[in-house]
């Protein structure tokens, strides 16, 4: 195993999030929403939020760093990052991005964050309503293959077929979802309990995907403060040392109109070993592990291309028991992500495994968390991932 | 015929109103889309090295070279992947679900792989690598006019 100097050089130290609403629902535009955020997660840390001098986002966040610092009057700014591509992909990328410009002297305090008013600026789950599209979209769009979750429901489709996969695998990643948010009070599914004959009685929104396959569409923002390990020490909370990180995309899987070689994958095939190896673990010795949520068929794939199971042993170790907080095998999820708890494009997925590291999860595990992991971004291009780890796991 | 009923029936799969190609822009698609003016399937080939690919780059992806082509195929293939959407992401589609698509590849092209619709009931079973041929669906009324690549099983 290569020594990485980045391993435990950094930490997560502060954690900010607005509320969580339904879109459209948000009192607020999402540029005020996000100086919400990063105030509050500089609150959590202990710090002036003057003093956040590195900024990082992802998705083509609208909220650029330039605008943010001169609202929150920060007094000079290091380091300024977007990670490439849309959708969830640089979640944990973002963070990554943040902690490399930490560990390598950029800035002393970086902030990933995410802004997101569906309400105010339109949403994902529609497609174009321009009379002509160009590029490749002339390809898919004309025939009504514009949406997300159709995008993805023909890569998941391909594995299902390939290893012979039953709908209950994805059942059970709604089913665990919606459980652990009637824990969760942020969730914007709290108090709304969703059982198998639910998910099996809605409606189709492309197959195999159900209703309950799919995201939420929500507004909110959240944010997350990472510095150097040494700063980590003085603040408030037990830092969560992010132990790895990965970012990236196998081999031409953006190819354009579904042509990716290997087509029914997540994109983490070559991010994993890279993952574990930096971490100095393997799969089995994650606690917990949030895994990003377009769709539920991504998890299965990232579950599975993460190390946590074979293809083969889809259908069996899928299930409802195997992902609950509560002596599950592979706790999944466990604020309710972005199906139940709040489509903040996976950010909420880095703070929930901070939370599970810290001991403070509405959803927190028996025993111990040593190790806890988050994939960011199946089936787009680039996707990330994160572990993080206790002072003893450094 | 079959084309005959189809198009007397339902003289295009999806409602009218979607995204129209616009092939023009870059000009890289610009052969494909005159070709299914004619009745052709065309694909991307590399003069070099002989690579097929899709959808159309710039520059081979196997050997680099500049020098590429469109070369007509059989317009014979498999249905690689598919699936049925029931929610309307698009508003001309409000009266147009559910309907089928299908992620198809070429045997005859490299095993490159296409979208298009799969024509007949959009309720029928679909069979995963059954063998189906392209129907070009031509949007006359269109301006300018442009024609689309569907499937139907054989």
């Amino acid at each position: 195993m290569t020594h990485s100097t980045f391993r435990g050089s950094t930490a997560i130290v502060g954690l900010g999030e607005t509320r969580y609403y339904k879109r459209g629902a948000a009192p607020d535009p999402e540029f005020k929403m996000t100086l919400d955020a990063i105030r509050l997660a500089a609150d959590d840390a202990g710090i002036d939020v003057r003093e956040i001098d590195g900024f990082a986002s992802f998705s083509n966040d609208r909220n650029d760093p330039a605008h943010l610092a001169a609202a929150l009057g920060t007094k000079h700014v290091g380091f300024s990052n977007m990670f490439w591509g849309g959708g969830g992909g640089g979640g944990s990328g973002a963070v990554s991005n943040a902690a490399a410009a930490v560990a390598a002297g950029f800035c002393e305090i970086a902030v990933a964050y995410r802004g997101l008013a569906q309400g105010q600026f339109g949403r994902f789950g529609q497609g174009s309503t321009a009379r002509q599209v160009a590029g490749a979209a002339a390809f898919t769009a004309p025939y009504g293959l514009m949406s997300p979750a159709q995008t993805f429901a023909m890569r998941v489709r391909r594995f299902m077929h390939e290893h012979r996969v039953e709908q209950d695998a994805m059942k059970a990643i709604a089913l665990a979802s919606y459980y652990h948010a009637q824990r969760n009070p942020r969730a914007v599914m709290y108090g709304k309990p969703l059982s198998a004959e639910d998910y099996d009685n809605s409606r189709w929104i492309v197959e195999p995907f159900h209703l309950f396959d799919c995201c939420q569409e929500n507004d909110g923002a959240a944010a997350v403060i990472v510095t150097t390990a040494e700063r980590a020490r003085d603040l408030k909370h037990a830092p969560a040392y992010i132990l790895a990180a990965a970012q990236g995309t196998d081999y031409r899987q953006a190819a354009t109109v579904h042509n990716a070689p290997d087509y029914a994958t997540s994109n983490f095939k070559t991010l994993a070993p890279r993952l574990y190896a930096m971490a100095g673990v393997g799969p089995e010795e994650v606690d917990v592990l949030q895994s990003y949520e377009n769709f539920t068929g991504g998890v299965m794939m990232s579950v599975v291309e993460n190390g946590f199971c074979t293809p083969e042993q889809v259908n069996g170790f899928f299930a409802l028991e195997t992902f609950r907080f509560d002596g599950g095998k592979l706790p999944l999820n466990t604020s309710g992500g972005n199906l139940a708890e709040c489509y903040m494009h996976g950010l909420e997925l880095i703070t929930e495994a901070v939370r599970q590291v810290r001991g403070t999860s509405p959803c927190q595990l028996p025993r111990d968390v040593n190790i806890s992991m988050v994939t960011s971004g199946p089936m787009v291009q680039p996707v990330s991932s994160l572990i993080l780890g206790r002072e003893s796991n450094r | 015929m079959t084309d005959s009923l189809v198009s007397r029936e339902r003289a295009h799969y999806l409602p009218a109103g979607l995204p129209e190609p616009a092939p023009y822009p870059d000009g890289l698609a610009r052969e494909y889309w005159d070709a299914t003016r004619r009745h052709e399937l065309v694909v991307q080939r590399c003069n070099a090295c002989r690579n097929w690919q899709w959808g159309p780059e710039f520059i081979c992806h196997s050997c680099h070279s500049d020098e590429l082509s469109f070369e007509q195929v059989s317009g014979r293939g498999r249905i690689f992947s598919w699936e049925r959407s029931w929610y309307p992401v698009h508003r001309a589609l409000q009266s147009g679900v559910p309907y089928i698509v299908v992620l198809v590849e070429l045997e005859d092209a490299g095993r490159v792989r296409m979208v298009g619709n799969l024509l007949g009931d959009p309720r029928q079973d679909v069979v995963m690598d059954a063998e189906v041929e392209a129907v070009f669906e031509d949007h006359e009324e269109a301006d300018p006019p442009f024609t689309l690549v569907q499937w139907r099983v054989v």
